[in-house]
């Protein structure tokens, strides 16, 4: 019998949050006017996200509880997770402003496309149910595809859109497939009852690893990781460069969720049949994104293939399948997230008006026309290349870590080898800003108004990353102690 | 009575039709278009199969999800195709070159 109280909707308060207020947001953008554009309605979008946010940690650490029979689960990972990306949109609208505005982007569908895809991104990160992962994957995807394209009068732009278009539909496609063979198979949709048939279903059967595999290409598309990396580069350099920080920042913790959720809680009976599909997809991942970022010239498709390599050291501390690789799988996937929204933050604040700052030789001599953009940059540089003492490199040492106990030494010496080619392009950039002279006619780089506080949030966006250094221990625990009971209900 | 077989080895045909369809097709973006649907029907035929074979209704719930899914995935696509014919004069796959990958 069902009931209201059955449902358990409080579980769910926080999507159930986003996605009514932003109904509300796209009803005000249409019936308030004002001068300036979405003036009422930006900062209701971003009311939305901090109470989705504080609704997502009211009750962090209670039991983890199911909602809606079944679809939807709500435990300690869910809810860091949720509000983590939900304030990581905010951030991303918070830097996207200005730059969207003077490009004419910033409309009310603009604010209300990055809303839905957040839910969307939260209905992956809470899914228990094979139907709830595949609408939240769809949700985010249909968003971000018009995001991009809403640049309309930019042909880059609509190309960019087109091929991520076709790409992602495709890898649902193929994800979509291997769902139904995995539901023939084990004779459920729910994940519970999916990984509960491991112990009937031996993994050497050929249908089962014919579904697994088509999973796993699904996956392997949507984070972008080799060798269904293609539509990265493209993308990133094609969109604008306030939808490329929201594409490049906040799905990667959605995409951590997923594979938590796909592969540990679902398929974790059969991890000798993944395992060794994620090490090599993590090896090529490193492996390319490192090299091809050396030959680039434009810091958006550098940073395109530093996110392939990224999401590489993502599948690293992933594949090993144990608590400790799921923690610093995770730590790793919310420092990308926080170093992505400080470079692309920086990029951003370094765009005026037909400008748009994205030439590798645009950051020439940077520290002569702002020194302090210079040191933010370099820090966050720093930090992606895994220098200490930032968050970058602890995160990474966590990863290694992670895996060589699990025994995988080979692949870990391989990772670090390559780790320290991509060392490379990072440490181009700062030699770039401080050793190098501005190009002539370069304009300093002022900041007023809405810039200024752009650059007090940049810098300490940029900062944490150093400062939370004495205290990534604690960061870990609280990390470990929300994946303590995933899955469990 | 027809046995699950018969509608997997149809659910494989279409998804092989429609991945040959993405990756041969050099002239037409509307080609690619009709090839994604296939993929999603591809999937539903086998939901749906599956779904009467184990008597377990949730296989069918999950078609209806992806017949939306597919049908808002057609309107973004066309809507992008617009976008991308009005930018471009052309909806020749082959143009799409103006981002080297």
């Amino acid at each position: 019998m069902m009931t209201l109280a059955s449902l358990n909707l409080w579980a769910i308060a926080p999507e159930i949050a986003v996605a009514s207020l932003a109904c509300l947001v796209l009803l005000v953008d249409l019936y308030f006017r004002s001068a300036r554009p979405c003036a009422l309605s930006y900062p209701l979008t971003l009311a939305t996200l901090i109470s989705g946010a504080l609704l997502s940690v009211a009750g962090l650490f209670d039991p983890p509880q199911l909602a809606l029979n079944g679809l939807v689960i709500r435990d300690g990972v869910a809810d860091v997770l949720k509000a983590g990306t939900c304030l990581g949109t905010a951030g991303v609208l918070f830097y996207a402003r200005d730059y969207a505005q003077e490009r004419d982007l910033w409309r009310g569908e603009y604010l209300v496309l990055s809303l839905f895809g957040t839910v969307g991104m939260m209905t992956m990160i809470g899914a228990a149910h094979l139907l709830t992962l595949y609408v939240g994957i769809e949700l985010l995807a249909l968003c971000l595809y018009g995001m991009i394209a809403m640049q309309r009068d930019s042909v880059r732009a609509a190309e960019a859109a087109m091929k991520y278009f076709i790409l992602g539909a495709l890898a649902s496609g193929v994800l979509l497939y291997g769902m139904s063979l995995l539901y023939g198979l084990t004779g459920s949709l729910s994940l519970e009852l999916v990984s509960d048939a491991s112990a009937a279903l031996a993994s050497d059967s050929l249908p089962l690893i014919l579904a697994i595999v088509m999973i796993v290409v699904g996956l392997l598309f949507k984070l972008g990781a080799v060798p269904f990396h293609m539509w990265v580069p493209d993308v990133y350099d094609g969109s604008a460069t306030s939808t490329t920080l929201y594409i490049s920042a906040v799905p990667k913790l959605a995409a951590f969720a997923i594979l938590l959720r796909l592969l540990s809680s679902g398929l974790g009976g059969w991890i000798e049949v993944w395992q060794d599909m994620l090490a090599i997809a993590a090896v090529l991942s490193i492996a390319l994104g490192n090299v091809v970022a050396i030959a680039q010239t434009s810091i958006k498709r550098m940073l395109a293939y530093s996110t392939i390599a990224n999401m590489g050291f993502l599948l690293l501390g992933f594949f090993s399948g144990t608590a400790a690789g799921y923690s610093a799988a995770m730590l790793y996937s919310v420092v990308y997230m926080v170093t992505t929204l400080a470079v692309f933050g920086i990029i951003l604040a370094l765009t005026r008006s037909g400008f748009e700052s994205d030439a590798l030789d645009d950051f020439r001599g940077l520290n002569q026309r702002n020194p302090w953009l210079a040191l933010l940059m370099l820090i966050v540089m720093f930090s992606l290349a895994g220098i200490p003492p930032t968050a970058g490199f602890f995160a990474k040492l966590l990863v290694l870590q992670a895996a060589l106990d699990a025994g995988f030494v080979e692949v870990v010496v391989a990772a670090v080898v390559l780790a320290v080619i991509g060392a490379f392009y990072y440490l181009r950039v700062v030699k770039l800003m401080y050793f190098d002279d501005p190009e002539p006619g370069a304009l300093k780089v002022s900041a007023h108004g809405y810039r200024r506080g752009m650059i007090w949030a940049l810098s300490g966006n940029a900062v944490l990353l150093l400062v939370i250094t004495p205290w990534i221990g604690q960061v870990m625990d609280f990390v470990s102690a929300s994946l303590a009971n995933f899955g469990a209900s | 009575m027809i046995p699950l077989s018969h509608y997997l080895i149809v659910g494989a045909l279409l998804f092989a039709v429609s991945v040959v369809g993405i990756f041969l097709n050099r002239k037409n973006l509307v080609i690619i278009l009709m090839a994604i649907e296939l993929l999603l029907l591809a999937a539903n035929m086998n939901f749906v199969a599956f779904s009467h074979y184990l008597q377990d209704l949730s296989g069918q719930v999950f078609v209806f999800f992806v017949l939306t899914v597919a049908a808002a995935e057609a309107a973004i696509g066309l809507a992008i195709l617009i976008v991308l014919f009005r930018t471009r004069r052309s909806i020749n796959v082959q143009d799409l070159d103006r981002l080297r990958g």
